[in-house]
């Protein structure tokens, strides 16, 4: 037999397609493993992420009963104002860094990257665990601010010079801040080294026939943040330095040459601006909101053509648009800054470019509703929570351009219509990405499907309560609430009646989201038992056509990827998709010797 | 907890849902556009809802792929739509922007000074020369009535006054001179539609024109420190000959905390 090429040989064995004859690829999980191996890694990152999220969540509970109960204790302790902002600031650093940063991009990519390339590893193994590594120790310096005298940091996540910048400004602006900014600065270090081997990945370790037009849309999202994340968290970092020595070395980048604060002057040789750093974080904060994003995007397009057996149409511009967010995304960070210092000109500007960056959104939410149209999907967990991904990122996504014009936005900012803004696509749809991506590939870790009944009972009780906790913000918002607020009620005068009234509702929504909180305790239930006891999965139980659900390849064989994603053909008359037959990218060709 | 939050509901009187009235001249255009892109919004929340439901309940289409044929009328074509849809309420919205922050002040406009301080607002008014002195954060002093640092050696701050409640006439514009002594604060009045950080080292310009007589809120809109949720002012709007006369009563040195 003459040795085929790779590329034009005939398969030498047939993909086994449907599941039943597939091996069960739990296995490869449970070799020792090397401590640099991905698929321990994508458990390390999503624990952090587990550890973040579940402190974060209670820190907002505590929260949210303050806010309508300011006088009663929790755990016995009362909460102060300071205390509070404090709350506030860890629960944001944690959940945007911690959680959104960490479990979609550096969690899924480790897990499933390298077998959606068709690859055994990633391209840096070593540069990857030493990122996980350094994230940990982040974490572990951020939950550590805690526990200084003083406190955590109050700033809130955007963090704020002067008040970031000395300590004499607050309580938890010592070394409460001080840990902060270590943790950040560590944590933009080892997302950097976690971003530098997924894009080397892709670029080095795709399979052969598996081009970038055929990349599973997922792979371009990991590949879009990853870019994003090494050029912005380097950003990030330079401030950090700075607003460093501004508070350590006397400098004055982002304060003026003379401060009043507390009733003591300082002088400092140089005349800083706290716009700068409002520049510079904002350059960060606003791509930093589409990596946390980015990937479940990716992830909703290849489920909804998973689970309509459907081709996605237009892939091309599917990654144009991933893409486009992508580079758009770093042209708009003034929207932050509307009133707060911002040229009135420059105001107007970056009004256009974040309307421009809402159309590729846009394209993607009419991509993802052609694809549903006149579908009969099948309603598995992972696809409920993708559907939900698209309502709750529609539904905080339509009020982005209302905040993008600076004359309404000027009514808006800071209050709790932009917290309904960004806690629906952050805190819900980036989350149902999440819940997607773990529903998706718990057979792939575990060889064990999670509890369809339970997963749908948690599904529609987190759809139900996110709605109810975050639409009346809208409501508060409009009505002029401020966030970062730690009290709203006893405060005495024409202010404090407008602030008061907002709390018929806040009540409201404290309740919802204690019982938001309390559903995920399902989640918990059904993960710990489904790990141990579920039902075991096939290799490829969702029919799906990406190379991660390959079998092992064969002895003597190569794998190779054949088309673009999401190709399934009707093998019956009948239009119900759950007949068609999936024609994965995947194949196998024997190797030349 | 939830029995304690259900009671606390029933009980609460004058429950807010919505803006409060808008009180001053540029506020009627932007609450009209306020509300229009609130209504457009909804709109197409609700259509991609309807389509995301019909999708996924109607009888599935014979032809299994996803409309790939008529990509342009059903993804392309609704795409431009909305593109034009959001780029005319952008350039509309810019119009407003442009009406309120373009231009600097009328030569005639009321001039005050608004400084924040953890936790305070203070209001200076220029006095009868219509010029503000120096200040020097050395002689801030709030004990010694001089909250600001206001500089006697200067003398067109001789005839300064600082008042902790933002008084105002009505149907006059007012160019509010914003300044931060310590860290960042967010002047907002909501019922004035009027927001803009005070930045320590820096001063920043608004003007509005307020029009109906009244006492609305002043809040701290950007987290400064412990005090934030209570660092809040009055302002009171008084028809314009109430306002000839209270400004009449005023005199420098400044009389802490009156209005
Ligand atoms: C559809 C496109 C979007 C537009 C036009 C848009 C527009 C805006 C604007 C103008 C603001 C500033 C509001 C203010 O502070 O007054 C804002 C805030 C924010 N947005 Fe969006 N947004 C969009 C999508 C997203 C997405 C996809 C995410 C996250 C995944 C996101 C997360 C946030 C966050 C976290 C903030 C608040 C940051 C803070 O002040 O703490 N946005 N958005
Ligand atoms: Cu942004
Ligand atoms: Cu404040």
């Amino acid at each position: 037999m003459t040795p085929p090429s790779p590329l034009t040989s005939r398969r030498a064995a047939k993909p086994p397609g449907r599941s039943s004859s597939t091996a069960n690829p739990a296995p490869a999980w449970r070799r020792p493993l090397a401590w640099t191996d991905h698929h321990y890694l994508a458990l390390g990152y999503l624990g952090l992420s587990f550890i973040a999220v579940a402190v974060g969540t209670l820190l907002s509970l505590a929260m949210r009963i303050h806010r309508v109960w300011p006088t009663g204790s929790l755990l016995g302790a009362s909460v102060s104002p300071e205390q509070y902002l404090a709350l506030v600031t860890m629960h944001g650093t944690l959940m945007i860094f911690f959680v959104l940063t960490v479990a979609p991009q550096s969690g899924f990519a480790n897990l499933v990257l390298p077998g959606q390339l068709g690859s055994k590893d990633m391209a840096l193994p070593l540069v990857n665990a030493t990122g996980f590594w350094i994230t940990a120790l982040a974490l572990m310096i951020m939950l550590a601010a805690f526990f200084v005298p003083a406190g955590a940091p109050i700033g809130g996540w955007s963090a704020y010079p002067p008040l970031s910048a000395m300590p004499a400004a607050g309580p938890g602006q010592g070394s409460g801040m001080d840990l902060w900014l270590a943790s950040l600065a560590i944590f933009c270090i080892g997302s950097t080294l976690g971003a530098v081997n997924t894009v080397v990945t892709v670029a080095r370790c795709r399979c052969p026939g598996l081009t970038y037009g055929r990349l599973p849309l997922t792979v371009w999202s990991w590949l879009t943040a990853a870019l994003l994340t090494i050029l912005v968290f380097s950003v990030l970092f330079a401030a950090i330095i700075l607003l460093s020595c501004d508070r350590h070395l006397g400098t004055a980048f982002f304060v003026p040459s003379t401060q009043w604060v507390n009733g003591v002057v300082t002088h400092r040789s140089g005349d800083g601006s706290p716009l700068l750093w409002l520049h510079l974080f904002w350059f960060f904060g606003h791509p930093e909101v589409y990596i946390a994003v980015l990937p479940g995007m990716g992830l909703v397009s290849m489920l909804l053509g998973n689970f309509t057996r459907r081709r996605i149409p237009g892939y091309r511009m599917m990654i144009a648009t991933t893409m486009l967010i992508g580079g758009l995304g770093i042209l708009v960070w003034g929207h932050h800054m509307f009133v707060a210092g911002l040229n009135p000109f420059a105001g107007t500007a970056f009004e256009l470019t974040t309307m421009a960056i809402a159309l590729p959104s846009a394209a993607k939410v009419l991509n993802w509703l052609v694809i549903l149209w006149r579908s009969r999907p099948r309603f598995d967990t992972p696809m409920l929570w993708a559907l939900g991904f698209v309502s709750v990122f529609v539904c905080g996504g339509l009020s982005g351009p209302i905040l993008a014009q600076p004359a309404l936005d000027a009514y808006l900012h800071n209050t709790f219509f932009v917290v309904a803004h960004f806690h629906l696509i952050m805190a819900m749809a980036a989350i149902f990405g999440i819940f997607a991506g773990i529903a998706y590939w718990f057979p792939l870790i575990t060889g064990r499907a999670l509890h369809e009944r339970l997963g749908k009972i948690h599904f529609w009780w987190t759809l139900f309560f996110a709605y109810s906790t975050f639409l009346p913000m809208h409501l508060t918002g409009l009505a002029g609430e401020p966030r970062h607020y730690a009290q709203l009620d006893g405060i005495a005068g024409t202010a404090g009646a407008l602030v008061r009234s907002t709390l018929p509702l806040e009540r409201h929504i404290t309740v919802s989201a204690i019982l938001l909180g309390l559903g995920q305790l399902l989640w918990i239930v059904n993960v710990l038992h489904s790990w141990t006891r579920g039902t075991p999965a096939s290799g490829n139980p969702w029919n799906a056509t990406t190379i991660e659900w390959a079998p092992e390849t064969p002895a003597g064989c190569t794998l190779v990827c054949e088309h673009e994603p999401c190709h399934y053909e009707q093998i019956s008359a009948s239009p119900i998709t759950g007949d068609a037959k999936p024609h994965p990218q995947w194949a196998f060709e024997v190797s030349a010797e | 907890m939830m029995l304690l939050a259900f009671l606390g509901q029933a009980t609460q009187a004058r429950a807010s849902w919505w803006m409060p009235p808008n009180a001053s001249l540029h506020g009627t255009a932007l609450d009209h556009q306020l509300i229009i892109n609130l209504w457009i919004l909804f709109g197409l929340f609700m259509l991609a809802h309807i389509l995301l439901f019909a999708g996924i309940l109607l009888q599935a289409r014979q032809q299994p792929q996803p409309l790939a044929h008529s990509r342009w009328r059903f993804e392309l074509a609704p795409l431009a739509a909305i593109a034009i849809l959001f780029f005319s309420l952008a350039i509309w919205s810019a119009h407003l922007w442009a009406s309120q922050r373009y231009t600097g002040t009328d030569p005639a406009a009321m001039q005050v000074e608004v400084v924040g301080m953890q936790f305070a607002w203070y209001f200076r008014y220029p006095g009868a020369d219509a010029a503000f002195g120096i200040t020097r954060p050395t002689l801030i002093s709030a004990a010694e009535g001089n909250p600001l640092g206001i500089d006697t050696a200067d003398e067109r701050g001789r005839d300064d006054f600082v008042r902790s409640q933002l008084v105002l006439p009505a149907g006059r514009e007012v160019n509010l001179r914003l300044r931060a002594l310590d860290v960042i604060h967010g002047f907002a009045i909501p019922a004035m539609r009027v927001k803009q950080n005070a930045i320590p080292g820096q001063t920043f310009n608004i003007h509005f024109t307020p029009t109906v007589p009244g006492d609305y809120s002043i809040l701290c809109t950007q987290v400064c420190g412990l005090g934030h949720a209570h660092m809040q002012a009055v302002v009171r709007i008084l028809p314009s000959a109430d306002f000839a006369v209270w400004l009449k009563q005023q005199k420098a040195p400044p009389a802490e905390g009156q209005p």
